[in-house]
């Protein structure tokens, strides 16, 4: 090493900075998409404090750094999971049997703002709002038309929902009765992380308290019937879209996957029972390196933090399994067609980085709902990296490399700073509650906003290589008339329903929601009787009341 | 300038997207303009009576769910009926360009895209409200 640090001194003194010196650099300063400064060169140097063994590791093997399987992509490549869902279960349904028969190997269900909501069609707050960013689901029956001719035995399904994400388990756990698979087959992942909607998403009802019970009792339902299914979806996505750097990203999601733990072990689970089945879900941002980086460091530092502070036996227990999502803050309004570049490098750090399963973004998206031309290129973006790059093809390509490694590390540290604040401030929950995490992701926001006004921050097509806009074709449209057949349709099957079924059930979930039984058991047992996800979040809100925003 | 005008940036609906409504809120506060921000999921009736309370010179709706060609029409209407018609209406998210003209008819002549600089909003507000 002293050789070597001789060396590069010399080579600093003698070529770099005297070429510096004469010729100048681009810019006075290198930064990262996150603001961290960036060398002119890393080396060996770089890696001295960083143990192979304690720190990388070979792929399948603590702390994972390299990836949580043996094989990675050559014995199964990614989940190619296009998130869809628009106007009615129908339409939707239509759309998803498209993308299976265009080689998409896992669903991915994008549910209206009502139902993720929790209100049906019919209600005040859903007016104008019924079918537009997802589909509307009110009642089992929806749900039905949703997978019809799907075998969920066969298909993988991934559905984005939060505060009522017990009422959507349940209605594809009795669809699934319908069509006669057993439970112990379903594999998906339901998203299931309040915490991030309070900071960053929005789409919350009840206040932290109840949410956190609502997932714990997802979490003990499914570790004793539901084996195969991700039982959370904790979400670096949505704090990215929001306005976060990479390392808010990092260390907010994990400290958001800290306190689902604490909550969990509070009732008295075994963190070994329900820690396999915890899932990631991050944004695929701009600066491919430092993506990649990120990735690897989110596996390392979970790891670590699962075994030292939980315990955690179980080697699952501490594999950072996740999904990765295209930025959509990245795709530009102008020159639209260039976000498919932009998607795909995205892409291309996050199958680098490792992912188990990916969205590409569709390149429309900045303008309104991806069309279906838009969203195949979006998925043979996938195919072609999957199929042609040839980086599939060995393991972490990216390990070794100097920069790679001391950024994955350096991420690892500054992550752990946040948490070590945020630990101080009471925990996650609390933290929020505080408007700590909100206050750090609008300043890293509006500097990025600014940076990109005083051109210190290049977007192509908004602040350089400028052009008049040109519209571009088509957009997706939903029909306005939905939202009138959907409230229809929900008040028929509200008629033919035995109306004391109704009550009984709705008071047995008032019952379990007082007692702290869990809830998921009532649940299911009303929405295989038609009883509405409005019917029943209402009572939930008669229950555990309503979470008031602050702003900060 | 900037220092009279008092803009109210609301969130109508239940889109919860609100990154764009926040760094626009403090761009125009930096700009010199007094902003309230409504916060999430707020109803067009909310919207109404706090452009009423605060006498406000400015709204900004933000909305990236698709549910503005229900909920802006039904602002623009309730502002009308309550004689607060004096009051500038932008609106920014994701809007399609095919919807712009009906907005426009309704009145709201600002719509901007993502990616549009805070400045632009700026100068528009001005040279709408006429002041240099």
């Amino acid at each position: 090493m002293a050789d070597l640090e001789k060396g590069y001194q010399e080579w600093k003194e003698n070529k770099l900075d005297k070429t510096v010196n004469n010729y100048g650099e681009r810019k006075d300063e290198f930064t990262t998409g996150s603001n961290r400064p960036v060398k002119a060169l890393y080396s060996p140097l770089d890696l001295e404090e960083i143990d192979y063994l304690d720190e990388i590791n070979f792929p399948g093997q603590f702390p994972y750094t390299r990836g949580v399987y043996p094989t990675m992509y050559r014995s199964r490549l990614w989940t190619m999971r296009q998130y869809a869902g628009f106007g009615t279960a129908k339409e939707t349904n239509e759309r998803f049997r498209y993308l299976l028969d265009h080689g998409q190997t896992g669903l991915s269900v994008a549910f209206d703002l009502p139902t993720q909501i929790g209100y049906d069609s019919d209600h005040e707050m859903s007016k104008g709002e019924v079918g537009r960013v997802g589909v509307a689901i009110d009642t089992l029956a929806d749900m039905e038309t949703l997978f019809d001719q799907i075998p969920l035995d066969k298909v993988s399904t991934s559905m984005t929902i939060n505060a009522p994400a017990s009422v959507l388990l349940a209605m594809y756990i009795a669809v699934a009765e319908k069509q006669g698979v057993e439970k112990e087959k379903l594999s998906g992942t339901i998203q299931n992380d309040i915490l991030k909607e309070y900071i960053a998403r929005g789409t919350y009802i009840f206040p932290p308290e109840p949410s956190l019970r609502l997932i714990t009792d997802i979490f003990e339902y499914c570790s004793k019937e539901l084996p195969s299914w991700n039982t959370i979806s904790i979400s670096g996505y949505h704090i990215r879209e929001a306005g976060s750097d990479a390392v808010q990203e990092l260390a907010f999601t994990i400290a958001d996957g800290i306190e689902y733990v604490e909550s969990a072990l509070s009732i008295g689970m075994d963190v070994d029972s329900f820690a396999p089945r915890l899932s990631f879900f991050f944004n695929g941002q701009m600066d491919f390196l430092e993506e990649v980086a990120k990735f690897r460091a989110a596996r390392r530092l979970w790891a670590e933090i699962m075994k030292e502070r939980f315990g955690a036996e179980k080697a699952k227990s501490c594999m950072l399994r996740f999904h990765t999502q295209t930025a959509g803050a990245a795709l530009t309004a102008q020159q639209p067609q260039n976000n498919i570049i932009r998607v795909a490098l995205q892409a291309l750090a996050a199958v680098l980085g490792g992912t188990q399963s990916l969205h590409t973004n569709s390149f429309d998206e900045a303008l309104g709902l991806p069309t279906e031309e838009a969203a195949k290129i979006a998925l043979r973006t996938q195919h072609i990296i999957a199929e042609e790059s040839g980086v599939a093809d060995t393991i972490d390509p990216l390990a070794g490399s100097y920069y790679i490694e001391s950024m994955t590390d350096d991420l690892v540290s500054e992550a752990r700073e946040y948490l070590d604040e945020i630990e101080d401030l009471g925990g996650m929950a609390e933290a929020i509650k505080a408007g700590y995490v909100q206050r750090e992701i609008q300043e890293s926001a509006y500097q990025e906003q600014k940076a990109i006004e005083n051109e210190e921050k290049i977007v192509v097509g908004v602040n350089k290589y400028k052009e008049d806009s040109k519209e571009i074709g088509d957009i997706l449209k939903v029909d306005p008339g939905l939202e009138k057949d959907q409230c229809q349709q929900l008040n028929e099957i509200r008629s033919q329903r035995d109306s004391s079924d109704t009550e009984k059930h709705l008071n047995e979930i008032r019952e379990a929601a007082i007692n702290d039984d869990n809830l998921m058991y009532p649940i299911l047992d009303a929405v295989r009787d038609y009883v509405s996800i409005g019917e029943i979040c209402d009572v939930l809100r008669e229950e555990f009341g309503e979470y008031e925003a602050k702003i900060f | 300038m900037s220092e009279n005008i008092k803009v109210l940036i609301a969130k109508p609906g239940l889109d919860g997207h609100d990154r764009g409504a926040k760094v626009i809120a403090r761009g125009l506060k930096e700009a010199g303009m007094e902003v309230v921000y409504t916060g999430l999921r707020q109803t067009t009736e909310q919207i109404v009576r706090a452009a009423i309370q605060e006498d406000v010179d400015v709204i900004g709706l933000s909305i990236l769910s698709g549910a503005h060609s229900h909920l802006f029409p039904e602002i623009m209407k309730k502002l009308n009926d309550s004689g607060k018609d004096d009051v500038l209406v932008i609106a920014g998210g994701i809007i399609p360009d095919e919807d712009h003209d009906e907005l426009k008819k309704l009145g709201i002549n600002g719509i901007f895209k993502p990616g549009t600089p805070i400045n632009e909003i700026v100068e528009f507000i001005h040279q709408e409200l006429d002041v240099a």
